[in-house]
């Protein structure tokens, strides 16, 4: 019989530790940049002045108002929706096996760019778009209605029997140039001021968000994370092929199709809140797993996290690069990822 | 210990296994011999029930694996697919993941203790915290039969678990996994192409052709005959220095 020595789990245990701090420490890095968030702007606001408006959440003034209608809002749907597309990239990455999985090339996005122009453009919907701390509900429904017809489509194919996961990837690129397509078209016949509308609406824009909008994605992010931390060692058993997946009792099928569309609704309803931003589905769980490894036990957590953070730092670039211009953080997420993303493929060729 | 009752498998209408019925003890290395294509692994996959039978029945200890969920036959059952590619996991946290049968949602320290044996088992106390991404074949080889193995199945089913190893390697995969056979009283099944390696390590032969079973028994069923039948190949079989050879002389079709 082997001796009771448990040096190697002892030293496994170190190592799971070791992952949970990257995890508190991301927690800090995010707070910190919460906090230069709401001290970035055009209106210079000294540190005590924010602290006492977050507080004192009755205050009237103009700061209290600054800090509890624009920047804190502005804040969390960041800290929300970079949360919700790092987590989805993450599951979709392993449910379909590809380091492209992302909701940006699955074809969700471009869905919700179409539903939005339609609305705007067939519908008349959003003129006010951009102008408001809202988005008109008409607006956010058609978008909304739109990514889930790119998510029905997905999960069609996907649960086709025998169609392979590499399949499913190249008909979301297909299915991202088709509603790309059917959106150029709508524009082509639409006036103007429509066509600035609907071309205004794919900037993801962190400002739309109002506390309505953040209590429903922090919602739907709650309950996603809660639901795929569930099912982590599931995941975890999927890295290793369906086969092995299955021989320890995974329904494979079912795993796949309600993990991408659980994933699909949570991007469907950011993306319908806030428009298209690129390229943080796609990073944050590459950046992730750099340091905590493939592990979901680690990786939905950190993926998440490390989304908050980057579309957290690009929104705030965003807002001091070209002052008092506030650029949309979807232009500084796509120009910081490609580099980024680059030479995460090079790194990769290397090994 | 394991039987199999007329076991088949079709797949889009055309019949894969027909059906296969044996029976095996535990203890006992069996290996699943025939060509490419005659449905070893299919039904190892069968077995398990990864694939669902088109009729027939398996049974573990006399219970029918067919009403139980795939959680308990996980636990009854472990599998090696024929490929392996590592991630970026570590050897503890591959291995871990064979516990999954037997927690249920959180691993419990005994899960971690199970874990610890059987990689000092294998002797991969050195790998346990390298990323399975970086080992050789053979490292991950022996890493992905400490998954099986630390399910504690009563059953083990490899798809060819030497084919792409070294010698040396397929000799220390094969000897090992014949003493852990015997220690833990499981049933090994393998899927084998060496001849040699099978006469060499393996207790029954179980001969597949053309997805019906066309032998079961102990060495006594390995002939040239049989070899000529299942494999459609002249051979012979001779002893050097008390190792049985099989030395495949040609085709017997032409």
């Amino acid at each position: 019989m082997a001796s009771a020595d448990l040096s190697l789990t002892a030293d496994y245990l170190r190592l799971v530790r070791r992952k949970n701090m990257f995890g508190f420490a991301l927690l800090l890095l995010l707070a910190a940049a919460a906090g230069l968030s709401l001290h970035v702007g055009s209106l210079q606001l000294p540190w005590s002045e924010i602290f006492s408006a977050l507080w004192n959440w009755d205050a009237a003034d103009r700061t209290a108002h600054v800090i509890q209608q624009i920047r804190l809002p502005r804040a969390t749907a960041a800290v929300l929706a970079g949360g919700s597309l790092g987590i989805a990239g993450a599951v979709m990455q392993t449910v379909l096996k590809n380091p492209l999985a992302s909701p940006f090339t699955i074809g969700v996005s471009h869905g919700a760019a179409f539903g939005a122009s339609f609305a705007i453009i067939f519908l008349g919907a959003g003129q006010a778009a951009g102008a408001g701390t809202f988005t008109p509900g008409l607006l956010i429904a058609s978008s909304f209605a739109g990514a889930l017809l790119a998510v029905g489509f997905i999960l069609m194919l996907a649960s086709i029997k025998g169609v392979s996961t590499e399949a499913v990837i190249l008909s979301g690129v297909a299915l991202s140039s088709f509603f790309g397509a059917a959106t150029m078209l709508l524009q082509y016949f639409a006036s103007d001021v429509q066509v600035a509308a609907s071309v205004f609406w794919t900037f993801g824009d962190l400002g739309k968000a109002g506390w309505t909008e953040n209590l429903l994605m922090g919602g739907v992010l709650a309950a996603t994370l809660t639901f795929f931390l569930f099912d982590r060692w599931n995941h975890n058993a999927l890295l290793w092929g369906d086969e092995v997946a299955a021989s320890l009792g995974i329904r494979v099928r079912k795993l796949r199709l309600t993990a991408m569309l659980l994933s699909s609704l949570t991007v469907a309803v950011t993306t319908s809140f806030l428009g298209v931003i690129g390229f943080v589905g796609l990073m944050a769980p590459h950046l992730a797993r750099l340091f905590v490894g493939s592990d979901h036990r680690f990786l939905l957590t950190s993926s998440a996290l490390t989304g908050a953070l980057m579309l957290l730092v690009s929104d705030i670039i965003a807002r001091i690069l070209i002052p008092p211009v506030i650029l949309p953080v979807g232009i500084i997420t796509s120009f910081a990822g490609t580099p980024l993303f680059l030479y995460l493929l090079t790194r990769k060729g290397k090994s | 210990m394991l039987a199999l009752d007329n076991l088949s498998f079709a797949f889009n209408g055309r019949a894969i296994l027909n059906k296969v019925s044996f029976r095996l003890a535990s203890g006992e290395m069996a290996a699943l011999l025939g060509v490419n294509g005659s449905g070893k692994s299919t039904l190892l996959k069968t077995i398990n029930g990864i694939l669902k039978p088109k009729e027939g029945a398996v049974l573990v200890e006399g219970v029918a694996l067919h009403g139980l969920s795939g959680r308990e036959i996980a636990k009854r059952i472990g599998y090696m697919p024929q490929k392996s590619s590592g991630t970026a996991c570590t050897v503890f946290d591959a291995v871990l993941l064979g516990r999954k049968p037997h927690f249920d949602r959180s691993v419990t320290p005994h899960d971690l203790a199970a874990v610890e044996r059987v990689l000092k088992r294998l002797g991969l106390e050195k790998l346990a915290l390298r990323e399975t991404a970086e080992l050789s074949g053979g490292e991950l080889q022996k890493v992905v039969i400490a998954r099986a193995l630390v399910q504690e199945p009563k059953v083990l089913l490899l798809d060819e678990p030497v084919n792409h190893l070294d010698i040396r390697n397929q000799l220390e995969t094969m000897s090992i996994l014949r003493e852990i056979t015997r220690e833990m009283n499981l049933l090994t099944i393998t899927v084998l192409h060496d001849l040699t390696i099978a006469l060499r390590y393996v207790d029954r032969f179980v001969l597949l052709k053309d997805g019906a079973l066309h032998a079961c028994g102990d060495r006594r069923v390995m002939t040239p005959e049989a070899i000529r039948e299942v494999f459609g190949m002249h051979a012979v079989i001779r002893e050097i220095d008390g190792i049985p050879v099989v030395l495949p002389l040609g085709s017997a079709t032409c």
